[in-house]
């Protein structure tokens, strides 16, 4: 049993209502109580879609469990094939019908539907939303693409290299309904591969028809776009239509440079000309001199593993930041984010507990939060600025404009994202050097982010950044009324990391109070 | 005259079920006929297919900012946890009052013991919020179904806990309770927990249901200057602060959706005003109008108390509804308001009734609603959705009151949309709250007619 007050991932039924939700024709069945249909919202709400999600719940009550929860299934499968009429259902039960063993895929073959029925079987108890888009993902594809597969032996037949009868063409896998930023990011990248000359075959699961991933190994190879959902498919699609898969997530500038070298090897076209072009502001964005003031913001990044990781990237490669966290909620990708985490020296958070990752942060006192929307809120609470960069998602990261992560407009995205919430360079200075004018009281926020973050900034600075630490060096140390005046001379967004400096300093320097020297011996020793 | 007067007990309601029987299986449709004496004849469809309603959990988005300390853990699964905190949404604004000890393979396999892993859940959480004055254990689907005894389970901790923490348990579950029946159980689970009136208490009021506290002290002031000093509300504010019950308690529901509580309060000795909900300048003051007669204000006095505000409530009602007068409203079943909701659309600002879809109606508490809706209105109980949204679709309602999974798809059709679940989260109750009400079904329709895109 495991308490939880938010959770980041829903259970894997809604990652399987993501996938069917995302395709053409597809119904999900779902056996399931009422609440379960709560779920429908995520789509329409959040994701603002303008239709209801592809799935009937079969809303079992309690009288119906002694008897007839079995054929209460059927009927509903029956119903709504009659209704629908999709070209294939999906079928599968949520958590509490997992306990009561209906069996739905058997209930549904025995109904005899004219057309393809794929039961998903989805362990409510162990596995979460990624893992059952994955696996969802997975069992359809090898369902229509199944039959297509060539016999063991037989000879891939590729496309030699200068073949001018077709274009080279590769699947893009991996987005889904209620994906962070899906949408956009396969605008920006069939837009891409397009200027690179070769076609984007199918699509899926976002916008396919089953008839689609029937067709998936005619493609020449695959692109993973996102490795928590198509990691499984694209690797059953390699070892049985022999097509190779890029896997290198195109977020950030040199990331989407070596994912355009890595598509052109495969695709045995030329990249130089692409690669030559000047196709994204973030890199002179990042060298201009008014950057200068992002050398080395401590930055957490929190997110699934493919977004936590690239932002990690880009934020030290790109930004010039300094990665002073990095963590995941996706378990299964545990080790890729280990790897991550050593490179930016930093320990790996792996973790779906909200606490622990509020832990972190606040222990690692950054200037800003890379995160997703729990880390949003973890962030308000404590006064720093954050960005959002990875599902769990809100109505807000489905903005009307486009606003991909991937690819050359993405990292000109990620750019404008990551550096609003900051303080600007100068304003930073003026208000170090000008302490007391009385619009730059210490409690100010930066001046174009309005009037609303400074209240609760200033509220949650109070109650946590500005805390003394609970530890046994603190409880001796007292603070001089002079010093404690000076401290407050010291903007917020940096006062809770003085005081916290100063008061481990005399710490270990043994002092008892806490001077206006002191805080100025504790700055120069810290000095970085 | 009260309403609730004219009101004689309806043959054969009593003993309502809790959830809408019907043996005619699955989408089908059985008609039953309510009578409600010589006063009206409602005809009530039953119909049973699929469900769009949340469960008894979503309650606690509510709840848990009524009541500041207590402390809601459902006991359920990852679905659970994510269903509330999809439907607190935007509601996020501290640490909320509310977890799920969710359930993991090693539970249910048996290799650890169920009500350990709960104590060692509860400890930790308690450890972590020492305010904490009230923890309510909240059964959920995955729960009922394994029959993991959480009563049980809530008396063991009790004991471990009291005098700190007072540990009740009660079910949220969907296949037991839809939406709104969550606040019931959970009420119903306080009553037993109320203390003692003495038997020579004076008369006093209780008024059940959750409010909006700007409400209540609004309604607080109406009472007194009834005359009717001793009020008290059930959810308290604190949990701590539980009102006394007893034979002379007089019972007034604040909500339609309170069977078990209004059961619990009754075996406790507490008798049970009947009145229509107050919604609206009318509902309002037959609802007020039923408090008074129970503690026999004089009539003069009701009119001096009442008239002005319920004047200034129709004359809001009239501006900000103007635009309703005439038009057609859908309600699908959301939160048992359907039916005053509907009665407010209808009587206070003239529209048009095409039908009104609820998923439970309990007949005696709500007879002296059917009553002022007349007979030639079409009651839904329960709900096939695919078959309600046909029927939706064929009226063109000029406004549909749905839940939200289904009111962008119907936006994107054409059909103007009110989300159900805005008239639970936002004060409605009382005189000073009817044009907003008004406001909110009006909106829908204003912002059309100034969408130039």
């Amino acid at each position: 049993m495991q308490l939880t007050l938010w959770t980041y991932e829903g259970p894997p039924h809604v990652g399987a209502m993501r996938v069917a939700s995302a395709m053409r024709g597809v119904h999900y069945v779902l056996h399931a109580p009422q609440g379960d249909t709560y779920a429908d919202l995520l789509f329409t709400m959040i994701e603002r879609r303008d239709t209801r999600p592809p799935v009937t719940y079969t809303t079992f009550q309690a009288r119906d469990l002694g008897g007839d929860t079995a054929d209460l299934f059927k009927r509903s499968v029956r119903d709504a094939y009659e209704r629908f009429k999709p070209e294939a259902m999906l079928v599968g039960a949520s958590c509490t019908a997992e306990l009561i063993q209906d069996d739905p895929g058997g209930l549904a073959r025995a109904c005899n539907l004219p057309v393809p029925v794929v039961a998903v079987e989805l362990p409510a108890y162990q596995k979460k939303e990624n893992w059952g888009a994955a696996e969802t993902f997975y069992q359809l594809v090898r369902a229509f693409a199944g039959p297509h597969v060539p016999p063991p032996g037989t000879p891939r037949t590729a496309r030699e290299p200068g073949d001018t009868s077709r274009r080279p063409r590769a699947n893009l896998l991996g987005p889904t309904a209620l994906g962070f930023r899906h949408r956009d990011d396969v605008r920006e990248i069939c837009a891409l591969l397009g200027r690179l000359g070769v076609d984007v075959h199918v699509t899926a699961p976002l916008g396919a028809s089953a008839a689609d991933l029937a067709r998936l190994g005619e493609a020449d190879f695959n692109i993973v776009l996102y490795p928590e959902i198509a990691g499984q498919a694209a690797a059953w699609l390699e070892r049985n239509f022999g097509q190779k898969a890029v896997r290198t997530v195109p977020i950030g500038v040199t990331a989407t440079r070596n994912f355009i070298a890595e598509v052109a090897a495969l695709a045995g076209v030329d990249a130089a000309p692409l690669l030559g072009e000047q196709t994204s502001r973030l890199p002179w964005y990042s060298r201009s001199v008014d950057a200068n003031y992002l050398t080395g913001k401590r930055v957490f990044v929190f997110g699934d593993a493919t977004h936590a990781i690239a932002a990690a990237r880009v934020a030290a490669d790109e930004l010039g930041f300094a990665v002073v966290g990095l963590g995941t909620y996706s378990r299964e990708f545990g080790r890729e984010l280990r790897a991550a985490a050593a490179l930016h020296g930093v320990e790996p958070l792996i973790s779906d507990d909200y606490l622990d990752v509020e832990a972190a942060i606040t222990a690692a006192q950054p200037d800003l939060v890379l995160g997703t929307q729990m880390e949003r809120h973890i962030a308000k609470r404590l006064g720093v600025p954050c960005a959002v960069i990875s599902a769990p998602v809100h109505v807000q990261d489905f903005p009307a404009r486009h606003a991909p992560q991937m690819g050359f407009e993405g990292a000109n995205v990620l750019f404008d994202t990551w550096v609003a919430p900051l303080m600007m360079g100068l304003e930073e200075h003026l208000l170090t050097m000008f302490r007391e004018d009385f619009e730059f009281h210490p409690e100010a926020a930066a001046s174009h982010l309005g009037a609303t973050t400074q209240a609760a900034a200033r509220s949650a600075e109070n109650s946590r950044m500005d805390a003394t630490p609970e530890g046994a060096g603190a409880r001796a140390l007292r603070w001089a009324p002079d010093a404690e005046k000076e401290l407050g001379k010291i903007p917020f967004f940096v006062r809770g990391k003085a005081r916290r400096n100063t008061e481990s300093f005399a710490a270990l320097q043994g002092l008892a109070t806490i001077t206006v020297e002191t805080l100025y011996d504790a700055k120069a020793h810290f000095a970085r | 005259m009260t309403i609730a007067a004219l009101l004689p007990e309806i043959p054969g309601c009593g003993a309502a079920p809790r959830i809408a029987a019907s043996d005619a299986g699955r989408a089908t449709v059985t008609t039953a006929e309510v009578t409600t004496a010589k006063v009206t004849t409602a005809k009530v469809t039953t119909e049973r297919g699929q469900r769009e309603v949340f469960c008894g959990l979503t309650g606690i988005v509510w709840l848990h900012r009524k009541m500041q300390d207590a402390f809601f853990l459902v006991v359920g699964s990852r679905t659970c946890a994510h269903l509330i905190q999809s439907a607190a949404g935007v509601m996020i604004f501290a640490e909320p009052r509310f977890a799920t000890a969710i359930m993991e393979e090693r539970d249910l396999a048996g290799l650890a013991d169920m009500n350990d892993e709960l104590d060692r859940v509860v400890t930790q959480l308690v450890a972590r919020r020492p305010d904490i004055k009230l923890l309510f254990l909240v059964g959920s689907c995955p729960s009922e179904v394994i029959k993991l005894d959480l009563g049980r389970a809530a008396q063991r901790l009790s004991r471990r806990m009291m005098p700190d923490v007072r540990v009740l348990s009660y079910s949220g579950s969907g296949i037991e309770t839809t939406f709104t029946e969550g606040e019931d159980a959970c009420l119903a689970s306080l009553v037993p927990e109320l203390p003692a009136q003495a038997p020579d208490a004076a008369p006093s009021l209780l008024v059940a249901g959750a409010l909006a506290e700007a409400v209540e002290d609004q309604f607080s002031k109406l009472f007194a200057g009834l005359g009717i000093a001793r009020v008290a509300y059930l959810p308290p504010r604190r949990a701590c602060n539980l009102p006394a019950v007893g034979p002379n308690t007089r019972v007034l529901l604040a909500q339609p959706f309170l069977a078990g509580t209004a059961r619990a309060l009754q075996e406790r000795g507490a008798a049970l005003l009947t009145a229509p909900f107050p919604l609206g300048a009318e509902g309002t003051t037959e609802w007020l109008r039923a408090a008074a007669t129970a503690f026999g204000v004089n009539a003069d006095r009701f009119e001096t108390v009442t008239a002005l505000p319920a004047q200034r409530a129709r004359q809001a009602v009239a501006r900000t509804g103007a635009r309703l007068a005439g038009k057609k409203i859908f309600f699908f079943p959301d939160s048992q308001l359907e039916l005053p909701l509907a009665r407010f659309a209808a009587r206070e600002m003239g529209m048009q009734i095409e039908e009104i879809g609820t998923p439970y109606l309990h007949r005696q508490h709500l007879a002296p609603e059917l009553a002022l809706l007349g007979d030639d209105v079409r009651i839904v109980e329960g709900q096939d959705v695919d078959r309600q949204l046909d029927r939706c679709r064929a009226a063109r309602p000029d406004l549909t009151v749905c839940g939200l999974g289904l009111a962008n798809p119907l936006e994107a059709e054409g059909l103007a949309t009110k989300w159900s679940i805005e008239l639970l989260f936002t004060p409605i109750q009382g005189y000073e709250q009817a044009s907003d009400l008004a406001g909110l079904f009006a909106r829908p329709l204003a912002r059309r007619e100034l969408l130039k895109v």
